[in-house]
């Protein structure tokens, strides 16, 4: 059994990341993700694991500082949230386009624009289609708890080096400010010096020794067939990430005839919606998505024919639904597929979410 | 009269390429300024040994295959933000020498707020400054280092001043800050200046080593093709035009911690 | 009288005629050639062999390093 402790969401990631061996954090500060650097800086990891804390002069350098220190091998983050996380764009392209590994945490809150400082879902399709430029993907975790908002991490930071390929917790203020009882993680050691070149060093800037030929990191490519060469690459890639990384927990989905599909935040008010719906005498069942991308499809596709609908509850015009609807597609089967949200850092309440249920799904029905 | 064939031997050798430098044509113009600076540092990081320790960030510029061309480790940055990502490989991996490469329109222009900050840090690095006051790469556009009344592509009749603003000197601006330990301008049109760029190149080199902070070698350039002219011709106008408003020498050599120069 | 004797060798493919080893030179000893290269370039080569001084300024300057240089003392 781990350390118990009462704990923010935000501070819980820093101190997973602090535990989990990470060697270095970039960021700069916003609303409503500060605590995660703040809390990295009071407890000043160099001391304690030789881990690097940053405060970057903006969210450009900070995702540029991640691109040249993942280069070197090494266990990288930065964590921002969504306006940050749009500055970071084209720095998290050029991460994916260079195949090197790190941590994005996006704390998301409501936009467009400066929006507002409360909680939203409103990046799902930055996060999951890519964001920036060119045909790329992150692996994305979606957190619901502030004991994910723990585990996440070293499971991000396992994704990112397996693929080799940037990895996002994108999670919202409402879990980053939350405060819950968490099991924290043991201590993992950094990886020495060794360690990185013995892992690492076939693609990263450890130093060119006389043993191998220089690496180079760069997304550059002019030459039209290698770089398609190369997109093709990376395309298969993420389709290795849809066959072997899907996660979700289907809560009560055995004998549901109606699934609600949420994640973070969302997630919580389902599971509450959906007790509320069962002691109406409805069959709900909730599915939450784990990986956003991967999108975990295959379940909902096994699902789909044993249902009569889905409501993907998201805080946000309707995005997810829209991979929803693909995944039914691809069944074959007509289901209907709904879609309820609420917007400008407002959380939908349980009630709505089954008023939602039973207007949309089920009353069209009789 | 001595054959050539006497001459050319092994031993009587004074002058010749550096192993760093990879064995392929460079695909700079003729006569560019690139070429030369390239060389220095392959020359500097092979005679001083330090090909293993030495991790190159190239620009978003002309300059954006320096990785081709010199035998060490790199990472290609985007426009602009080489000296961030110099900053995040440096602190992570603080004994490896750490430079980045960057022309003006990247370190000048995009890149402006980035080099402020990695100087201001004193992040342990060298910045090689190439200025040739134009931008090279997409053909010849205004930099911000572009001279008054001179013709780019995007100032057809001249830089305007009230319109375009004034040349920006970013040494002069780099020397101000606490972060940099050695800050000078150098150019590399002559022998003796690339052998005095050279030696410059080689104390930024050794000031990371010593870990002094940021070190920063601005060195004066052509793009003759950007400015349509001959190499030698364009050797020339840089000496009657840019020197004049960017002159050559040392701005500061010090310590890091010290605002202004105190040479 | 010069008391060195130096040769200058141009890789004459990687040359690509910028001339400034030409300017650079003290003696005069080099000039671009009135042939080209297979990528069209003049390339530069030692039309006065006799007055080289092995001052190796060619080499310096040359963005190609495409110049070897020699000296003897005699
Ligand atoms: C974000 C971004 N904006 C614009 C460009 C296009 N671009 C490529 S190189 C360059 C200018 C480079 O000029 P400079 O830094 O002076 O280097 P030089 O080519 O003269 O060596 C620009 C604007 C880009 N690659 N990325």
């Amino acid at each position: 059994m781990g350390e118990l402790r009462l704990m923010k969401g935000n501070e819980v990631l820093a101190e997973a990341v602090i535990r989990c061996g990470c060697d270095g954090y970039f960021g700069y500060p916003i609303t409503p993700q500060s605590e995660i650097m703040e809390k990295l800086m009071e407890r000043q990891p160099w001391t304690e694991t030789g881990m690097v804390v940053l405060q970057a002069e903006s969210e450009v350098a900070a995702i540029n500082m991640v691109y040249g220190a993942a280069g070197t091998g090494k266990k990288v983050m930065t964590s921002s949230s969504s306006p940050g996380v749009s500055l970071m764009a084209e720095g998290i392209s050029y991460i994916a386009g260079a195949e090197l590994p790190c941590l994005i945490v996006n704390v998301q809150r409501g936009g467009p624009g400066l929006g507002t400082i409360q909680p939203s879902q409103a990046d799902y399709f930055q996060s999951v289609k890519g964001g920036g430029h060119g045909d790329y993907k992150m692996l994305v975790l979606a957190p619901s708890s502030v004991q994910e908002m723990n585990d996440f991490v070293d499971l991000a930071f396992e994704l990112a080096f397996k693929y080799r390929n940037p990895a996002m917790i994108l999670t919202d203020g409402a879990i980053g400010q939350m405060m819950e009882k968490v099991e924290l993680s043991d201590y993992k050691k950094r990886w020495t010096e060794e360690e990185v070149v013995e892992k690492n060093g076939s693609w990263a800037t450890t130093g060119k020794p006389a043993s191998r030929q220089r690496n180079v990191i760069t997304s550059l490519e002019l030459d039209s067939d290698k770089m398609e060469q190369n997109n093709l690459r990376f395309q298969a890639k993420y389709r290795r990430m849809e066959a072997e990384e899907q996660r979700y927990e289907a809560i009560q989905c055995d004998d549901a005839e109606y699934i609600f599909v949420a994640y973070g935040t969302s997630a919580r008010v389902c599971q509450k919606a959906m007790e509320i719906a069962r002691d109406k005498g409805l069959k709900v069942g909730l599915l939450r998505p784990i990986t956003l991308f991967p999108f975990p499809k295959n379940i909902v596709k096994e699902l789909a024919p044993k249902v009569k609908g889905f409501l993907s509850v998201e805080m946000n015009a309707g995005q997810m639904v829209e991979d929803i609807k693909q995944a039914v597609y691809e069944t074959q089967i007509y289901r209907k597929v709904e879609f309820f949200g609420r917007m400008g850092g407002i959380i939908p309440s349980p009630g709505e979410v089954v008023d939602a249920l039973e207007q949309k799904l089920i009353g069209e029905e009789k | 009269m001595m054959d050539i064939k006497e001459i050319v031997k092994p031993e009587n050798l004074v002058y010749g390429k550096s192993e760093l430098l990879i064995d392929t044509i460079m695909h700079y113009c003729p006569g560019c300024t690139h070429g030369v600076v390239h060389k220095l540092m392959a020359e500097l990081i092979d005679e001083m040994g330090l090909q293993e320790k030495s991790v190159g960030v190239a620009p978003v510029g002309c300059a954006v295959f320096a990785y081709n061309y010199i035998d060490i480790d790199w990472q290609e940055a985007a426009h602009g933000r080489a000296p961030a990502i110099a900053t995040g490989i440096s602190r992570l991996n603080p004994e490896k020498f750490v430079f980045t490469y960057q022309g003006d329109g990247d370190l000048a222009s995009i890149g402006a707020g980035e080099i402020i900050h990695a100087c201001n840090r004193g992040e342990n690095i060298l910045v090689v400054f190439i200025n040739n006051g134009i931008y090279g790469m997409t053909g010849g556009q205004m930099a911000p280092t572009t001279l008054e009344d001179m013709v780019t592509s995007t100032t057809p009749c001249g830089r305007d001043v009230d319109l375009n603003g004034y040349p920006l000197k970013m040494t002069e601006l780099v020397a101000q800050l606490p972060g940099t330990s050695y800050v000078t301008r150098q150019s590399a049109q002559t022998a003796p200046a690339v052998r005095k760029c050279k030696r410059a190149l080689k104390k930024g080199i050794r000031n990371v080593l010593d870990r002094k902070g940021t070190s920063f070698v601005e060195v004066v350039s052509t793009c003759n093709s950007g400015w349509k002219m001959s190499p030698a011709k364009a050797n020339k106008w840089m000496e009657e035009n840019m020197f004049p408003y960017y002159p050559l020498g040392d701005l500061k050599d010090g310590e890091k911690g010290n605002p202004v120069s105190n040479n | 009288m010069a008391k060195v004797r130096g040769a200058v060798v141009v890789d004459t493919e990687v040359c690509k005629g910028c001339e400034l080893c030409v300017e650079s030179c003290p003696e005069g000893v080099l000039a671009l050639h009135l042939e080209v290269n297979s990528r069209g370039y003049h390339y530069s080569y030692m039309k006065n062999p006799e007055a080289c001084i092995g001052c190796a300024n060619c080499g310096v300057v040359c963005p190609d390093t495409c110049i070897t240089v020699y000296r003897v003392k005699l």
